[in-house]
């Protein structure tokens, strides 16, 4: 027992899943066992909120649901939330200073599934929840930089971004401080810190998980999923997450839950891998490119065919993201105006006064930015000219990716331009903008995306490859990703000193 | 275009933001650059194109799901008011408001 | 919203102020009367503890989202059936962004390009002028919470228990061009909603508001600018608030001022109305589609079945009351005024097969006691089945009019009575029976010689006074008609 939990932190989510099953492992063990490493690395400043005592009653009720022969499907394994998502047992912030010590009075449709379940509703996957994660101020950021409650160190490198928005997420899976995470994308806030901490994520297509419980940025982009290990793990949290929430969200998908990981295994023989010429254009870094280059070739060992395919309208996914996506958070962000929960400033003199200051003193600098853009592009007289041309142009990149995917399976490039750079290396907000250029066009077509470690750029931080399917294909990208992991040893790798 | 100092009172007051004056001057530039990278955008060609809201839209028609009518949210009052800012007697207080 | 839009409309006589039109249109929020609202499970029911009814959507708690109520759609489609109007198969829902504290989202989520119900007419009279307004549009939206300023010294407190409440509003063309014709269309407006039931039309609780534009101009010019006259409840006040603003408005431009637009409250202790503090920026409301619900289809199957369950509407039954009891459009409009009455009016018609007599009785004599004890005629304790016995009694010539009115005294205090067993009892049958009569006739004719010989000299009055008198012998019984021919006879031979 004891030797096992010495390193039950380097196992994954299907072993220690294992393990809680053959009862090798108590889920109380386990948990505690994360809930130290947590403490010991509390200085990365991944998690937000940890609450020992309600992690430990989910871990005995774990156990209790092992005895009992009730288990999940990941019951006991350890598990941490974005703060994204909203929890009875664990504060709720967005990473922002209007929701400080907020607390849900219902848990996420997301956490409820990964957990003891949805109320009322079929049993969750049993895992236990060690706490929430930071992440940029509503999702909004590329850095993990515009959190209300600090930076979050890169476990590679921690001068280095572990990326954003889901930057507590990633950094605290490469930490190995949980074998797993929820994430959040709306333009690449799985993908990119999943790619800069080393780590594999997935954001599946639109509506496949509840948006219920999510912290709304942009409804039309917003998108649930999961951060492990290895594709395999992500494939397990997948298929716990997903599925239709008909009560709870109107966007989300009828499309039945799925057993992501009933193909992990298929060959690739004759796979048709579409390489877009415009992700390799001089904007990608020398290191990244070789790293990328050298997984195609492996795929190409694997017995996948490389396609060369063109998304004309790569460049113009950033004005068009950048319009829609502050014009719908804009609106989404009304709601915090002090009057029913959430922060409100001690000092105005009127209504009017109330809501400026209590928005001025509660929103940081980068959401301030986005409201502000999103009012004007949705104003009287430049709707059509924003707003509208935006969502027009977004339908030509959606039909853009149809076009490239009757002549390839998946689609794979860079998840980013660049590896991670260094904290506070990007004073220009403009350039964060610029650096989401690979993840936002699949975004605003809302197919399924996942990023996957191939290897390691400039300063030894990671580098991770972009694969996109089709709608409903996640099946199909897991399934490449993992070959991919039987055959490489990258998403093996640690971070010095972890 | 080019984003005025009048312009930028006019969506802070529309968006309820209270932005001292040397925030709206270190915000007007960053706008200003943000909407250049726009430009390229407005330029494009779109006539016939429908705009897309929605992802969902490209996935197939879909439709507005419609739920049965019938009330069966309980009473959580307390719970749901446990962080607002200001209470009494199970209203939401706001300072004075003059129609 | 409103539109001014000005087409050529049927000409309707219309009647000036002071040398001006007066042109109104109407936007009126009726709350649906659905269990639960329209995008949450919460209940609809009016008065319950503050907030105890605001569920976390309707609080706008972070991460809640709405989901769409069936019922309420299908309300909506009843209302466009029962206009005429147009139900579109596809309809988007959009955002209404402004910050106000009963506005919990900071947004209202309501129906801006294309809204579920286009088109359609509510028809009415107005005195015995037929009128027709238009509507242009009616949409789904959802209501916000409340304000109350009265309890705390300096604050306003919010109760969102009415927040998230299903609306549909209704918006006219300006077609209106009297307070009179614009209360009428109100009447009317309410009488449906509540005839086919999507509304309770308590205009008390706010179940059902009225808003009217008004604005007034010189006749063939332009529409004038409009102010808004906001939250109506009450028909008495409706009228009273109208014709105040035109008034003010009229004076205004004799005394060379423009009007403004602007939205106006009416004080109904003072009789005036006064702009409110407007929103600065409602100008700018910032409309864009709601990423959070797909478009709205209503399939045509959908609307087919809606229609085939609907109830008879007033004006179809109005039509069917004309053809089939050949009653006037005018009485029939009136005897469809509501479910009550007109249910009460086809019994009691069919069970005598009088219409005309019963819908007269119904309209004049009932209606009057009704409105004396402040009942609905359906409550009258008169029921159908008796005013049929009643109206076959004056009918077959058993009681006069006025005894009939006797007996109806007797039905409204004692419910239940039988209408013959009254006849009898206060002895109220006219006498048919010649014999009888001529033997009174005969007597009064030997009393009053001095009469018989004036009539006979050619004073036609004494005929009266001995009709007089013979009607006194008969204690009223007799049937004037009958003594009138008996007299001839006797005094001519």
């Amino acid at each position: 027992m004891t030797q096992i939990s010495a390193d039950l932190h380097d196992l994954t989510v299907a072993q220690l899943a294992a393990l809680l099953r053959e009862r090798k492992v108590s889920a109380l063990e386990t948990a505690q066992h994360f809930l130290t490493r947590g403490a010991v690395h509390a200085g990365l400043g991944a998690f937000l909120d940890v609450q020992p005592d309600a992690t430990l009653a989910q871990a005995r009720a774990s156990d209790a649901r092992l005895a009992s022969g009730t288990a999940g499907a990941l019951e006991g394994v350890p598990l941490a939330h974005k703060d994204i998502f909203v929890t009875r047992d664990f504060a709720s912030t967005a990473g922002s200073k209007m929701l400080k010590g907020y607390i849900s009075p219902f848990d996420a449709t997301v956490v409820a599934k990964l957990g003891a379940g949805v109320p009322g509703g079929a049993l969750g996957a049993g895992m236990v929840t060690l706490g929430k994660l930071n992440c940029d101020e509503f999702a909004m950021g590329s850095a993990n930089e515009n959190s209300a409650y600090g930076r979050v160190k890169n476990p590679w490198d921690t001068t280095c971004t572990p990326g954003g928005s889901s930057g507590g997420s990633a950094a605290a899976v490469a930490a190995r401080l949980t074998p797993a995470a929820t994430g959040t994308d709306t333009g690449g806030s799985i993908r990119q810190p999943a790619s800069f901490c080393g780590v594999t994520g997935i954001k599946p297509t639109y509506g496949r998980a509840s948006r219920y419980g999510m912290v709304a940025f942009a409804s039309s982009l917003d998108q649930a999923g999961p951060i492990a290990r290895t594709a395999e793990d992500c494939a397990l949290l997948l298929s716990a997450m997903c599925g239709p929430d008909p009560d709870r969200d109107s966007t989300s998908l009828d499309a039945p839950a799925e057993d992501f990981s009933r193909s992990l295994t298929a060959d690739l023989a004759g796979l048709r891998v579409g390489v877009p010429a415009e992700f390799f254009g001089e904007g990608l870094a020398p290191d990244v490119r070789a790293a990328v280059d050298a997984a195609l070739t492996e795929f190409e060992k694997l017995g996948a065919k490389l396609v060369p395919i063109s998304l004309p309208r790569t460049e113009l996914s950033i004005p068009v993201y950048y319009i829609i996506a502050p014009a719908e958070a804009s609106s989404n962000l009304s709601r915090f105006d002090g009057v029913k929960f959430g922060f409100r400033a001690d000092k105005y003199t009127d209504l009017n006064d109330m809501y400026l200051q209590t928005r001025a003193q509660g929103f940081g600098d980068e959401v301030k930015r986005r409201i502000m853009i999103g009012t004007y592009v949705l104003s009287h007289g430049y709707y059509d000219a924003y707003y509208l041309q935006a969502q027009k142009i977004r339908r030509m990149i959606a039909d853009d990716f149809q076009q490239a995917l009757k002549v390839c399976d998946v689609i794979a490039g860079p998840v980013a331009p660049t590896v991670a750079w260094k904290l506070g290396g990007h004073s220009d907000p403009l350039a964060d903008y610029l650096a989401d250029i690979f993840t936002l066009p699949a975004s605003l077509a809302g197919l399924p995306g996942m990023s996957l470690p191939v290897g390691f750029g400039a300063g030894n931080l990671p580098v991770g490859l972009q694969l996109i399917g089709n709608y409903l294909q996640e099946a199909r990208l897991l399934n490449v990703a993992h070959r991919f992991q039987q055959a490489t040893h990258w998403h093996a790798a640690k971070p010095q000193g972890i | 275009m080019s984003l005025s100092a009048a312009d930028i009172d006019r969506l802070a007051h529309l968006a309820r933001l209270g932005l001292a004056s040397d925030e709206r001057e270190r915000l007007r530039p960053q706008l200003n650059d943000f909407f250049g990278i726009v430009e390229k955008m407005r330029a494009v060609d779109t006539t016939g194109i429908t705009p897309l809201a929605h992802p969902l839209d490209i996935m197939g028609d879909v439709a507005l799901r419609l739920r049965d009518d019938v009330a069966s949210e309980p009473n959580q009052r307390e719970a749901n008011q446990r962080n607002a800012p200001a209470l009494e007697n199970g209203l939401f207080l706001v300072p004075r408001v003059i129609e | 919203m409103n539109t001014t839009v000005e087409e050529k409309k049927p000409a309707t006589k219309s009647l000036l102020v002071r040398g001006y039109e007066v042109v109104i249109g109407f936007e009126t929020h009726s709350q649906l009367s659905t269990k639960s609202k329209i995008f949450s499970r919460a209940p609809t029911a009016f008065g319950a503890e503050p907030n105890t009814q605001a569920c976390a959507v309707d609080l706008a708690l972070p991460g809640t989202l709405p989901v769409m109520n069936k019922g309420a759609v299908e309300r909506a489609i009843e209302f466009g059936l029962a206009v005429g109007s147009h139900i579109a198969p596809r309809s988007v829902f959009a955002r209404k962004n402004y910050f106000y504290p009963d506005l919990p989202k900071g947004y209202q989520i309501s129906q801006f390009e294309i809204p579920v119900v286009h088109g359609g007419a509510v028809e009415f009279y107005l005195g015995d002028e037929k009128k027709s307004v238009r509507l242009v549009r009616a949409h789904l939206e959802e209501d916000a919470g409340k304000s109350l300023h009265e309890d705390f010294i300096g604050q306003t407190g919010i109760d969102l228990n009415r927040a998230g409440t299903p609306l549909l509003e209704i918006v006219t063309e300006p077609d209106m061009r009297s307070s009179a014709e614009a209360v009428a269309y109100a009447k009317e407006l309410h009488k449906i909603v509540t005839w086919i039931g999507i509304c309770d039309g308590n205009m008390q609780e706010g179940s059902f508001r009225c808003d009217a534009n008004v604005s007034v101009r010189k006749p063939g010019a332009e529409l004038g600018t409009r102010r808004e006259i906001k939250n109506l409840n009450s028909f008495k006040f409706m009228q009273q608030a109208i014709d105040y603003e035109i008034r003010w408005q009229i004076e205004e431009l004799e005394d060379g001022r423009a009007i403004q637009q602007a939205t106006v409250l009416f004080n109904a202790d003072t009789g005036e109305t006064r702009a409110m503090r407007t929103k600065e920026d409602a100008a700018d409301y910032r409309y864009f589609p709601d990423p959070d619900l797909p478009p709205l289809v209503v399939a045509p199957e959908w609307v087919a079945r809606v229609r085939a369950e609907m109830t008879e509407l007033p004006r179809v039954m109005a039509q069917r009351f004309v053809d089939d009891f050949g009653l006037s459009d005018y009485d029939a409009t009136a005897l469809t005024q509501s479910r009550e009455v007109a249910a009460y009016f086809e019994a009691a018609a069919k069970a005598c097969g009088q219409p005309k007599l019963v819908g007269n009785w119904i309209m004049g004599e009932l209606a009057r006691r009704a409105n004396v004890d402040e009942i609905e005629i359906g409550a009258a304790p008169v029921t159908p089945a008796q005013l049929a016995q009643l109206v076959t009694r004056i009918q077959d010539g058993t009681i006069s009019n006025n005894a009939a009115r006797q007996v109806v005294d007797v039905l409204w205090s004692v419910p239940g009575s039988d209408v013959d067993a009254v006849i009898e009892a206060k002895g109220l049958k006219q006498m048919n029976d010649t014999g009888a009569l001529e033997k009174i006739v005969d007597a009064v004719l030997a009393a009053n010689p001095k009469n018989v010989d004036e009539f006979r000299a050619g004073n036609t009055k004494a005929l009266n006074a001995l009709v007089g008198q013979i009607m006194k012998g008969s204690q009223g019984k007799a049937n004037p008609q009958q003594v009138n021919d008996l007299l001839r006879q006797k005094l001519v031979s």
